[in-house]
């Protein structure tokens, strides 16, 4: 059983024209197997809180602490993070040329486990979890996200999580860009993993259509760079029929 | 041993071949004050194949050259190392030449020639180790029709002085693809030259290089298109680290008026892995035809992608490992296309190596 525990974190971010205050004190807290959904619209602030918790360079902690099972997050590099237990399944997933997917995957499993994966159990590991989702095995000699379509980007992070087992996994808007079918399947792997790791989830995203295939048991709506109304997964039906005209006017 | 009896222009560094070039540090190969040893150093220490011979020869230069190091090797040196292959023979296995037997005290100007019959088909590599100083006047021919890859590994011990051309004459229809990988030495300057003597002709030069603290290496390529209708591709990735580590890669490509329907194409590379190196990249285009296929140049000099180390990292890979993945696949393009994984994945430790040492 794990805790993230999230309390008045405040997030700054330097532009030409100096620091600028993203996140005004965010307030959250996800166990292991809950899915929360943060709902919001656009530049409020949802990404730079999924990066901030992963410890992306570019923003600047102003306050607050972040807390896994109560070791402070916000003192661990990028890479001690993951190996803690958190994941973000980024909205933009980068391009690293020349680094095949499979040789990509053996080192951070490597990392993540502490030894490398013994090869034939790894080797099945990886060509289950392609399967799964619908994924080319001729994807595993591909360079990471290199050329990939955005729907190939998503499957190859939903992948990572479901063969990484984070305790947290933090998904960036994971459905934007995804058709109906794959929509589907990654919303698939994304409950493979639940259950069968007692995930935690943190889902970030701007609509309600992945909320019919992956449940939220809490939602909060983000608007300003704060959470300003949370509810059940009612609260989703409230957004899909109203919009957020009335947070954002807050 | 003998002083070099010959005494051309010595360059002063103001001409623009030579501009980058540290001559302080060519141990006299330029100005005639090198010590000539008696060593002729490249091997073969495998048995060759059938139609392949590798024998020392009397032989005329195949092309002129205004390089003086280049003058003062054939003023030295009328025999040459002769790798010849055979007409219509295709050897499935590569040839392997390599060195041994260098020397600092001394320098040793050297005369290769391969030659491709036409229609044969070979894979040469060239392995150079070793404390050594060498000039290198290597010149390559390639008959209608035949096809080489020719692979050169500079991965010379740390005093080591190498300059040389590698020129090869490119008749119709012939293929001729090379992969220079520099590693290792102090100055390492090497001149890749293409010349089209017959249409048809395609050519890829490829190459890295990786220089670390006080290294010069230099790559200076020049492409002659001199004929209608030939092809040629120029791909150079380098990564410097440590202070005064220096790379130069020069890029000549000459489009004649002949020259109609070339289609040529040249890339430079650089990743600069810590402050205090330096790299040169100079792509240089001259097109005297309209009617070509295409021409293109592209150059660029960078630093470690800040975006993807985060994402390795985010996914628990600790900072040297993100960084040497990320080294290993900017040149893994190129490596790869060495097609022998023994010896890629000896220079992959070596790359992996020499970003251990700078501490980049």
């Amino acid at each position: 059983m794990s805790t993230l525990e999230i309390r008045n974190l405040q997030v700054s971010v330097n532009t030409e024209n100096g620091a600028v205050e993203i996140l005004k004190g965010v307030d959250l807290t996800i166990k292991s197997g809950e899915t929360h959904a943060i709902m919001g619209p656009n530049g409020s602030g949802k990404s730079t809180l999924a990066y901030s918790i992963a410890g992306h360079p570019k923003y600047t902690i102003v306050g607050g602490s972040v807390t896994l099972d109560g070791a402070d997050v916000l003192d661990m590099t990028v890479d001690e993070r993951a190996r803690a237990g958190l994941f973000l399944a980024m909205q933009y997933p980068v391009e690293v040329p020349g680094v095949s997917v499979s040789n990509f995957l053996r080192t951070a499993a490597t990392a993540l486990r502490g030894e490398a994966p013994k090869l034939r159990t790894w080797v099945a590991e990886v060509k289950d979890a392609m399967e799964a989702l619908n994924m080319d095995p001729a994807f595993a000699s591909r360079n990471v996200n290199e050329g990939f379509s955005g729907g190939e980007k998503k499957r190859h992070e939903i992948m990572q999580l479901e063969l990484l087992r984070p305790k947290i996994a933090i998904l960036d808007e994971t459905d934007s860009g995804l058709d109906v079918d794959a929509l589907r399947i990654v919303s698939e792997g994304v409950n493979r993993a639940k259950e069968s790791n007692n995930l935690g989830v943190l889902l970030i995203t701007h609509y309600t259509r992945i909320l019919k295939y992956i449940k939220p048991d809490f939602v909060h709506v983000f608007a300003n760079g704060h959470i300003v109304e949370e509810g059940g997964p009612d609260l989703a039906d409230k957004l899909e029929a109203n919009g957020y005209a009335d947070y954002v006017s807050k | 041993m003998s002083l070099l009896a010959t005494n051309y222009l010595t360059p002063t560094g103001r001409e623009e071949a030579w501009r980058f070039t540290p001559l302080k540090r060519l141990r006299g190969l330029h100005d005639g004050l090198a010590i000539v040893g008696d060593r002729t150093s490249l091997i073969s220490s495998h048995a060759l194949p059938a139609g392949v011979t590798f024998t020392r020869e009397e032989l005329p230069p195949l092309a002129s050259s205004d390089d003086v190091i280049i003058e003062r090797i054939r003023a030295l040196s009328s025999s040459v190392s002769h790798l010849c292959i055979a007409s219509d023979t295709e050897v499935a296995d590569a040839i392997v030449l390599s060195r041994s037997a260098g020397a600092l005290n001394s320098a040793e100007f050297s005369r290769v020639r391969i030659s491709l019959g036409a229609h044969a088909v070979a894979t040469v590599i060239i392995e150079n180790t070793g404390d050594t100083v060498l000039a290198e006047d290597l010149e390559i021919s390639l008959a209608p029709g035949s096809s080489l890859k020719f692979i050169t590994l500079q991965e010379f011990e740390s005093q080591s002085v190498y300059t040389a051309r590698h020129h090869a004459v490119i008749d119709k229809d012939a293929e001729f693809k090379s992969i220079t990988v520099t590693v290792g030495g102090d100055v390492v300057r090497i001149l890749p030259t293409v010349e089209f003597i017959a249409p048809g002709g395609s050519v890829e030069l490829l190459g890295v290089y990786f220089a670390t603290a006080g290294q010069f290496f230099e790559h200076r390529m020049h492409v002659d298109h001199a004929v209608p209708n030939a092809k040629s591709r120029v791909n150079f990735k380098g990564a410097l680290a440590g202070r005064d580590a220096h790379t130069v890669w020069i890029g000549d490509v000459l489009i004649r008026a002949v020259a109609e329907g070339t289609d040529t194409y040249e890339l430079n590379r650089n990743l600069l892995l810590s402050d205090g190196a330096r790299a040169d990249s100079v792509p240089n285009l001259e097109i005297e035809t309209g009617e070509i296929v295409g021409a293109g140049h592209a150059s660029t000099t960078g630093r470690f992608d800040d975006e993807q180390l985060f994402y390795l990292m985010s996914r628990g890979i600790a900072l040297e490992d993100a960084r040497r993945l990320v080294v290993r696949g900017f040149f893994n393009e190129i490596v790869t296309e060495i097609g022998m994984e023994s010896v890629q994945e000896r220079l992959m430790n070596r790359i992996d190596g020499e970003l251990e040492k700078a501490g980049a």
